[in-house]
Parts: C-alpha cells; structure tokens; sequence
C-alpha cells in the first residue's frame, strides 16, 4: 500500500513537472492589456493563432525560432489562442505540449471581439493569423494582419531593437 | 545688393526644406498605407455591383435574382472553419426568421479548395444538404466577390438593402456578440439592424469585428 502511494506521488510530481513547463493560461482582455500598457524595454511580439487555422500553424516555427534568436535582447514572444475556451485541455494544451512549444501561451477567452480588436490595432479585420509587435519605452508599435515569415519577422523586429 | 540676395538665399532654403518636407510626408504617408492590412471594399452606403455564382444545386445565383426581396443577408461563410461553424446554426436561423419577411440569406464561400479540402464544391454540397441549408451556398471560385466586398474572414456578414433595385450595404460585420456561446449573446447585431430596416429606419450600429478564419487568397 506505501509502494503504491509513493508511486502515485512521483508520478503526480513528474506530471505536474511536465504541466509547469508548457502551460497555456485562460486569460481576459484586461491582462492582454497590462501587457499592452506596461512601461517596460521588453520587446512583445503578440501573436494570435488558434490550433486549427494553418498558415497561423505553419508560421509558429518562425516566432519560435525568433523567440529563442532574440532572448538576450529582450524580445519575447507572446501565443495568443483563439481557440474556444471549452477546447483548452483537450485540444489547445495537447498541441502545445505536442509541438513542444516553449513561448508563453494565452488563451484569450473573451467572445465578444467587438469590443477588443480595434485597441489590438485598428486596422485589423479580425482575421488571423495577425501579429502585434510592441515596445513601449520605445512607443513603437506595428502590426500585420498577414503570414510572417522569418526573414520578414527578423527585418520587422530589428526596428525595435 | 546684399539684402536681396540674403532674401534670394533665405527663399532657396525655405523652398528646400518645404520639398524635404514635402518628400518626408509623401513617404510616410505611403508607409502609412502599405501597413494597411485590410483591403478596400464597399463601404457603408456604397452600391453593390451585380455577382453571379455556382450554387451548390447546380444553378447559378446573381444579386439581381433578389429584386423582388427587401433585402439580403449575405454572409461570406466556409465548410472548415471553427467560427463559422459555430454560426453555422445561427445563420441558418436568421434565414429561418426573415426569409418569410423577404430578407433572405445567402451565403458565399471564397475560400480557396485547395488549402483545406473541406472548403472544396463537393464537400460544399455534402455540408448544404446535410444540414438543410434552406439558402444558397454560392462557390466565389474567383475570389472576386469577396474582394469586392472586402470580405477577409469567415463568418463575414453584409446586410443590403433593396433601394429600389440597387443594393446598398447597411451593415458590415458579425452576427452577434458571443462566438463561443449563443446562450450568452447580449447584442445580436444582424437581427437588430434587419429588424430597423424592415421598419424603415436606420441601422444604429452600422459595423462591427469578430475574431475569424482569414480568406485564404489563391496564389497571384
């Protein structure tokens, strides 16, 4: 019976381990916001993306190669999910901890849209995959509703560095 | 003598800087407009040009087909799409709800087959019959529809009202304020401003943005 309870803990131990490193937080608008207004040197490239749109799929290499390129520069990558909220444990994490992501991921569960896009950046439609680039201290701020690549996202953040 | 020409001098450089100045806003001015990621399409007002479409019966559709209609719901709309998935029934309830009242739906799918094979004519067919859609299901194969209209995602919805024979857009944006639960909508835009223009009064909220699939572009 011990034998049995010191397993189950190791093994809730290693899964909680496991759960730390690649988790995906349910947030509201308001903390997008924090993020958006911070005073801070930190560079944000803010993506959203959802688990079934593909050229937002096939664009995550790239902001995760930039993320791990550019850390000692201050740039970080942020994975906004527009996946549905009901989705997050059987679709939205399983695809994080499967693709091995290591940015920070969101899942934005805030369904009335209307009421957030335009401070995103008022020229966005709605589509996605679309991508905010923001550093406050500098006040600079550029936005893309399209596919990046690479190249493209390199010669982008390179502005604000 | 000196005088004019330290005027004469003062000019040169006033005229310089006014053209370097003049160069600097030109520039930004189109670096202004090529970070634009939205096309242009009709705007509030504008008179919508007369389409013809493949639906998924085998006819084809055109606009002037709804002559004799108060008004049109056109909702640009897809097969794999979460987001128009979750409309899908609400869409079909607003045809539901205004199709006896002469302001149909139609809806149009401008995606590109070849990205997500669900949005292909066959399974185009297969989704209408299989649900009942009680509307069209127009294939826009050019993209020149939506490109016209300035559709980027799906759901896209553009509600045109019949001003004697010419169609004009009265409403561009999303069904409602809840993607993820139709129980939890409070402001169900579609219906409000159908409703205002079925009672012949202006629609108050004229648009509005939802998060949505982008139209995937073929190749140029």
């Amino acid at each position: 019976m011990k034998k049995i309870s010191w397993v189950l803990t190791l093994g809730l131990l290693i899964g909680q381990n496991s759960a730390w490193s690649q988790q995906v937080a349910m947030v509201k608008w308001s903390d997008v916001q924090k993020i958006l207004n911070q005073k801070s040197d930190t560079t944000y490239i803010v993506n959203f993306w959802a688990t079934w749109c593909k050229p937002c799929i096939a664009e995550l290499p790239s902001f995760e190669q930039v993320a791990q390129n550019y850390k000692d520069q201050n740039v970080r990558v942020l994975l906004i999910s527009m996946d549905f909220a009901k989705e997050l444990k059987t679709r939205v994490i399983p695809f994080v901890r499967q693709r091995k992501i290591k940015s920070r991921v969101w899942l934005l569960n805030e369904p009335d849209a209307n009421s957030w896009i335009d401070k995103i950046n008022s020229e966005w439609t709605g589509a996605i995959p679309a991508t905010l680039i923001v550093n406050n201290n500098k006040n600079k701020k550029v936005f893309f509703e399209q596919k990046l690549e690479y190249s493209r996202l390199v010669k982008e953040l390179t502005d604000f560095l | 003598m000196s005088n004019i020409s330290t005027t004469m001098k003062n000019k040169f450089w006033l005229a310089l800087v006014a053209v370097l100045a003049l160069g600097t806003a030109t520039t930004l001015f189109f670096q202004q407009k090529k970070a634009q990621a939205s096309p242009s399409g009709y705007p509030i007002g504008a008179t919508v040009a007369d389409f013809k479409l493949q639906n998924v019966n085998g006819t084809s559709v055109s606009l002037s087909n709804y002559k004799d209609k108060k008004g049109v719901i056109v909702v640009f709309t897809c097969n794999h799409c979460p987001f128009a998935k979750a409309y899908e029934e609400r869409i079909m309830g607003l045809d539901k709800k205004y199709a006896s009242q002469n302001f149909p739906v139609l809806a149009i799918n401008s995606n590109d087959g070849a990205d997500y094979e669900e949005d292909s004519f066959d399974n185009m067919k297969k989704r209408a019959s299989e649900k009942g859609y009680t509307f069209p299901y127009l294939q826009d194969i050019t993209q020149a529809v939506a490109k016209a209209f300035g559709a980027t995602r799906t759901p896209h919805v553009f509600i045109l009202r019949n001003d004697g024979g010419k169609f004009t857009v009265q409403y561009i944006g999303t069904i409602d304020d809840n993607y993820q639960d139709p129980s939890s909508v409070t402001k169900r835009y579609v219906e409000d401003a159908v409703n205002n223009i079925l009672t012949g009064k202006p629609v108050v909220v004229t648009q509005t943005k939802a998060v949505g699939c982008a139209i995937g572009w073929k190749d140029a």
